[in-house]
Parts: structure tokens; C-alpha cells; sequence
């Protein structure tokens, strides 16, 4: 381009200009940004001082006839199911065959979404939309117990069941799934599976048997002991080893577990959120705080040295468990899916695949007949034993926030130093 | 309105959406008190940073904040120790037509999931993992001598992820530098490493800033690498972040952390950037 070009006006007046002129500098754009930013966000500020409160927009359930609240709903023919990956059967191509039988027998199509991985991340991606009383896009989450779900019933985000609908859950739960301490009469929840939290050791490396949480102190075992980094699971634990039930438990027992926990602090390698399994078989631990169906899996899989126990003092059991949403879309059709998954040819297709325990105690014979898998049906670890449930404890329910932070301070000191 | 201001408003509408208002949001947050029940309320709590941070803490975030300080420079001293040769070869010695089957080595890893990548350095690190045993083979380490769960393993693992974040910057200046410089240096009889020090390495020091920049914010708040590579004692400020807001759900303290941990980050960049880095902070791009 030369003068000549633009003398005879060839060039784009606009772009002459913008190659004359001064131009608005990196420096003082971004100056500009500033002080448009500046008004933009003392009116967000404004508009964002404050973060209510639960107890101020939660409905609480008591408060609502849910006699009424169920007459209102109906079955709508779809279902929005949330639920953690792999927790469900699924042949090679990602079919599941329970899913399938449930829309063949009810004519409900089923979304179901492998999106729960964590409840702390859920909880935190739901409770907004529960907040605002908004459709969270499921009509049945798999949350497991805890304090998450404890808040969800206390902040009435969960509707309650109606048991006259779900005939075969009535019917066919264990008893110990029936009345969880988190929920009492399961009036807002019902199990999908469930699991024990006791202990693993790699019996090649510790020469025989471990039998109790005292073995963690031997010293032979000095800097090869791993245990969970979840508070409820260590805190869990230590209450056993000291003798108390976790759901009996007192603040003065707390500080107890945790000086226990600081007497095993010195043979403790790591506190593992996962892998734990992987550091078992290559023997960077002996031994390890464990969850069931983990070892059930891993035995399966061809290391029958890796061995599941449950502690002469006690192991404890968690839930997931199915709930509906209260401002989910389709409420009914949500019913029917738990009602259905506690018909025990349906239950024993899931126990069989997903090997962690099943709430359908009847399942067992299904697996053992008609499915023909004598190594999950006999298992304890899908299907207790007697002397083992006798030694199973629900976890400490937590009676608010307040109770809630009271175990996080006096427990967390342990895994953050 | 002329044409300069009007493509400055998309600009500033991206600072305003995606960084102010967060940035205000979170300042907003962490003066409030409440509880998730009570519901939090903006009270401007200034005190809350005297109280995590102040000598009567109950749970030691200062110690947390130094540790991941520490071990991020550590990790960003090493990718640039390890990522500058990488870089240089790639700029200078590799042959024309590797240069993008190395450069795509080099970002291959990236393609993996960050959870998979760090999970997998455990299985290296473990105790019956390769490199133990190879080790223990050649009788340079004891049966009971760890990787996983010390140090050494988290800022190994902060570094090998963040390993292509400094060599790509690197690279990416060191293959404009003119060579005709090289040649100046040459003849003004700088010897190869005179020259490399007075020459190459002055002006690539852009191309280590930005390296920097994107290591170590990366690491020093990272929640990852010391969760599953870490053990008793590798406890750093993103896990307590993460926890605060996760699992014990204190806003508030997740906020203030947040702020301290970007203030400190802030601080130390623009220290860097003053006295050693660059010259001029807005010469980066």
C-alpha cells in the first residue's frame, strides 16, 4: 500500500484512522476494564451479600400431608436417574438388563446417568437448585449416609416414600436395611446397595491372621498400615477399637478415638482416599482400613492373599440410597423404579454384577439357581452372615451443623498436619 | 463510540463475567460468618484472616499455605532445570521435520485424564512399583524405603504435570530469538556457554516467566498430587480449600483461604517479575 492508495481513497477511512490515530494502549484498556468492572461489581456485590440459609428455605417435611402430596403425582413414563458409575448390571455393550426388564414391565423409559461420584460434590451441585426449590433434573439420586444426607432429610429436600406403593420393598428388605439410624422407618430413603467399612491385610506379608483394630498397634506392623482419610471412617473405626457404638457415641468418646488414633499415628503410612488396594497387593501397606466390596472384587480378580475382616470390635455399615428429590418431575415413576429393584430376581441381577451387599436377602437363592454364581451367593461379603451383622454398627448421626463441625474439629487434626 | 473502545467491550465484558465478579464474590464471601443452616451474612469479618492465619489458629493454614509455597517452587524449579534443554533441543538441535512428532511427545501426556496421570505416578512410585524395585535390585535402597507418601513424591508429581507448561513457553521464544545473534555473540568471541548465558538465556527469560506463571500458580494450589501421592505430612492449601468448602462447608473459610492463597501467589509473581523476571509484565504476550 502506498500514500498514492490513500490519497486516491482506496483504503477503508475507518482503518486510516485507527492507523493514525493514537491508539487506546494494552495498559489503559485494561484501565477501562477496571473501572467498567468496578461499578459492575459493586452491584453483583449488592445483589450477592448474603447466602441463605437452610433453615429459612428448606420445607421442612413434616409440614406437608404427603397423603395429598402423592394423590397429586402420577406416572408420567419417563425416569431421570442418578446413580455412581458402575453401580449397575451392564452387558458389554453398556445394556443393562434390569433397566431393560423395568421399562418392559411398567412402559417407563429410563435416562440413566452414571454422575454421582462423590455426594460432597453433588450435594454442592444440587443444593442451589433444592435451595430455590428448582427441579435438580433427577427424580432418584444414589446418595450414600452421612452428613450431606442428613442435611438433605433435615432441610426437607427429599420427599417422603410411600410405602403403600412400594409393596415389594416392604416385602422383601433385610431387616437391617428397614431402619437405618440415619433414617429412621427409611421413611425418605431406601438402600441400593450397601458395604462394610472393617480392615484388609495382605496375608503374605503379615504371616497370619489379623483379627482386631489392637493388631494395628503391634509394632511388627510399624509403617505398614494405611487407613481412609474420610473423618467418618477413621473417627468410625478408632470408636471401635475403643469400644463405643458410633451411634451411641458422645463428644468425651471422640477425643477418646482420637487419642487412639494418635497412638496409631506412627505405624500409619498414608491416609488413602483411594488406591488402597493397588498399595496392599504391591506391599507398601500390610494392612488397611477397607471397604468390602473393594476386597470382594479384588479376590475375585485372582488375589485370594488380600483378605477381608471384620474387627472382633466391630466393623461398620454404609448406605447408598435411593431418594427422591422433592421437586423432582417425576416422582411416581421414581416409586416404582425402587419398588421394583427389591423384586429379588431384579435385586439378585444387580448384587450379582455390581458385588456389593444386597438389601433383598432373598436374592441369594436367585444367584445361587437361577443365575448359577455360587461365589456371590455365598460370599459374606454380598450376603452377611448372622455373626456378622451382629458385629455391624450404623455410623454417628449427626444432629446438625453444629454437632457436625464439633467431630470435623476434633477429628481432622489427624490427617491435616 | 470510536472502534478501539468498542472491541475493548468484549474484552472487558470477559474480565467483568468470568473474573471481577467472582474475584468480588469471593472477597464478599469471606467477610461473612454464618453456618449453612443459619444461612452467611455479609458482617465484614475482617478478623477471619487474623483468625486462620493469626498464632492462635486452631487448625495450622499458615503451616499449609508455606508447604505448598515450598513445594511448588521446588516443582518449578525443577520443570525448568528438566523443561529448558527439552525446549532448547527442540528449538535448536532437533531436525526440522521430528520437531512436531517431539513437540507432540512432549503434549501427549495432557491427553490423559490429570486424575489418571497422577494415579499412574503411584503405581510408579509404589512400593513393588518399577522403580523401587529396580532400586532395590541395585541395593541404593533398604526394604522399607518409600516414594509414595513423602515429599519427594508430591513435588515429583506437581512437576511431572506441569512438566509441558514450561517447556511450550519456552520453546516458543527460543525458536523466534534471530539467529544472526548466535552469530554476533560467535564473533565478538563469546564461547558457546558465554554466549548461551549472555545470549540465549537473557533472551529467553520472557518465555521462563510465562513457564513460571503457569507452573507455579498451578501447583501451589493444586489438591491433587498431595492426595494421592502424599501421606501424613504433604497436607497443602488446595486440599484445605477443597476441604473447607466440600466437606466441612465453610464458605466463608474456603473464601478467605482462597483470597490469601491468590494474594500470595500476586505478591510473589509481581516481586519475581520486578526484580529478576522481565522487564515489563505486559512484554509477556
Amino acid at each position: 500500500m502506498s500514500d498514492s492508495d490513500i490519497a486516491r481513497g482506496h483504503i477503508d477511512p475507518g482503518l486510516f484512522r485507527g492507523l493514525t490515530q493514537a491508539r487506546l494502549s494494552r495498559r489503559g484498556a485494561l484501565r477501562g476494564i477496571g473501572a467498567l468492572g468496578g461499578a459492575a461489581a459493586v452491584s453483583a456485590l449488592l445483589a450477592a451479600c448474603s447466602i441463605p440459609g437452610t433453615n429459612q428455605t428448606g420445607t421442612a417435611d413434616t409440614r406437608i400431608n404427603w397423603t395429598q402430596w402423592w394423590a397429586k403425582q402420577s406416572k408420567q413414563g419417563t425416569l431421570n436417574f442418578a446413580n455412581w458409575p458402575l453401580y449397575i448390571d451392564q452387558d458389554d455393550n453398556g445394556n443393562s438388563e434390569s433397566l431393560k426388564r423395568f421399562t418392559a414391565a411398567t412402559g417407563i423409559k429410563v435416562n440413566y446417568k452414571e454422575v454421582i461420584e462423590d455426594v460432597q460434590t453433588f450435594y454442592a451441585k444440587v443444593a442451589p437448585q433444592l435451595r430455590a426449590g428448582e427441579s435438580t433434573g433427577y427424580d432418584l439420586v444414589v446418595l450414600t449416609n452421612g452428613w450431606q444426607f442428613t442435611e438433605m432429610i433435615d432441610n426437607g429436600w427429599l420427599a417422603q416414600l410411600d410405602h403403600s406403593q412400594l409393596p415389594n420393598f416392604v416385602a422383601n428388605a433385610g431387616r437391617e436395611t428397614l431402619f437405618p439410624a440415619f433414617d429412621p422407618g427409611s421413611l425418605h430413603s431406601a438402600v441400593w446397595q450397601s458395604g462394610f467399612t472393617g480392615l484388609a491385610y495382605n496375608e503374605e506379608l503379615t504371616g497370619g491372621p489379623i483379627t482386631s483394630f489392637e493388631d494395628l498397634l503391634d509394632p511388627r506392623f510399624k509403617g505398614k498400615i494405611g487407613m481412609l482419610d474420610d473423618n467418618i471412617e477413621y473417627g468410625s473405626a478408632a470408636l471401635l477399637a475403643i469400644g463405643v457404638e458410633p451411634t451411641k457415641s458422645t463428644p468425651a468418646d471422640w477425643k477418646k478415638a482420637v487419642s487412639w488414633l494418635e497412638k496409631l499415628q506412627p505405624s500409619v503410612t498414608k491416609y488413602y482416599d483411594q488406591g488402597y488396594t493397588d498399595a496392599l497387593q504391591n506391599g507398601d501397606i500390610w494392612i488397611c482400613q477397607a471397604y468390602s466390596g473393594d476386597i470382594f472384587q479384588l479376590n475375585a480378580g485372582g488375589h485370594p492373599e488380600i483378605k477381608y475382616v471384620t474387627p472382633k470390635e466391630g466393623q461398620v455399615v454404609w448406605h447408598d440410597n435411593m431418594a427422591i428429590p422433592i421437586t423432582a418431575e417425576h416422582p411416581v415413576d421414581a416409586l416404582k423404579m425402587i419398588d421394583f429393584v427389591y423384586r429379588p430376581e431384579i435385586a439378585a441381577l444387580i448384587a450379582d454384577y455390581v458385588n456389593y451387599v444386597s438389601p433383598v436377602p432373598a436374592a441369594k437363592d436367585v444367584i445361587l439357581n437361577d443365575l448359577g454364581d455360587p461365589d456371590v451367593a455365598n460370599s459374606p461379603l454380598v450376603f452377611p452372615t448372622p455373626e456378622m451383622l451382629a458385629k455391624t454398627y450404623d455410623y454417628y448421626v449427626f444432629k446438625d451443623y453444629a454437632d457436625f463441625t464439633n467431630w470435623n474439629d476434633i477429628f481432622n487434626p489427624i490427617v491435616q498436619s | 463510540m470510536s472502534v478501539p473502545y468498542a472491541l475493548a467491550l468484549l474484552g472487558a465484558a470477559w474480565m467483568i463475567v468470568l473474573f471481577l465478579i467472582p474475584l468480588i464474590s469471593q472477597l464478599s464471601v469471606s467477610l461473612m460468618t454464618g453456618d449453612p443452616e443459619t444461612g452467611f451474612n455479609l458482617t465484614w469479618n475482617f478478623g477471619i484472616y487474623a483468625e486462620l492465619f493469626g498464632p492462635g489458629a486452631a487448625v495450622p493454614y499458615a503451616l499449609f499455605l508455606g508447604r505448598a509455597l515450598l513445594f511448588g517452587s521446588i516443582a518449578t524449579i525443577i520443570t525448568i532445570l528438566v523443561g529448558y534443554p527439552v525446549a532448547y533441543f527442540l528449538a535448536f538441535r532437533a531436525p526440522q521435520r521430528w520437531k512436531t512428532p517431539l513437540l507432540s511427545l512432549v503434549v501427549m501426556s495432557l491427553l490423559v485424564s490429570f486424575i489418571i496421570r497422577t494415579y499412574m505416578w503411584g503405581f510408579i512410585l509404589g512400593g513393588h512399583g518399577p522403580i523401587l524395585t529396580w532400586l532395590r535390585e541395585l541395593h541404593l535402597a533398604g526394604p522399607d524405603f518409600h516414594i509414595l507418601g513423602t515429599a519427594g513424591a508430591v513435588i515429583g508429581g506437581l512437576a511431572y504435570n506441569s512438566f509441558p507448561y514450561m517447556v511450550l513457553p519456552i520453546y516458543a521464544v527460543l525458536e523466534r530469538i534471530d539467529r544472526s545473534m548466535f552469530e554476533a555473540s560467535a564473533d565478538l568471541y563469546a564461547s558457546p556457554r558465554v554466549g548461551f548465558f549472555r545470549t540465549t538465556l537473557p533472551l529467553s527469560r520472557a518465555g521462563i516467566f510465562s513457564g513460571i506463571l503457569l507452573v507455579f500458580i498451578d501447583s501451589v494450589g493444586d489438591p491433587v498430587n498431595s492426595q494421592l501421592l502424599g501421606g501424613k505430612t504433604t497436607y497443602m492449601i488446595g486440599q484445605a480449600i477443597q476441604d473447607a468448602y466440600l466437606s466441612q462447608q465453610q464458605y466463608n473459610v474456603a473464601a478467605a483461604l482462597s483470597t490469601v492463597l491468590m494474594l500470595a501467589l500476586g505478591v510473589i509473581l509481581l516481586a519475581y517479575a520486578r526484580f529478576i523476571g522481565t522487564d515489563n509484565i505486559e512484554d509477556l504476550a
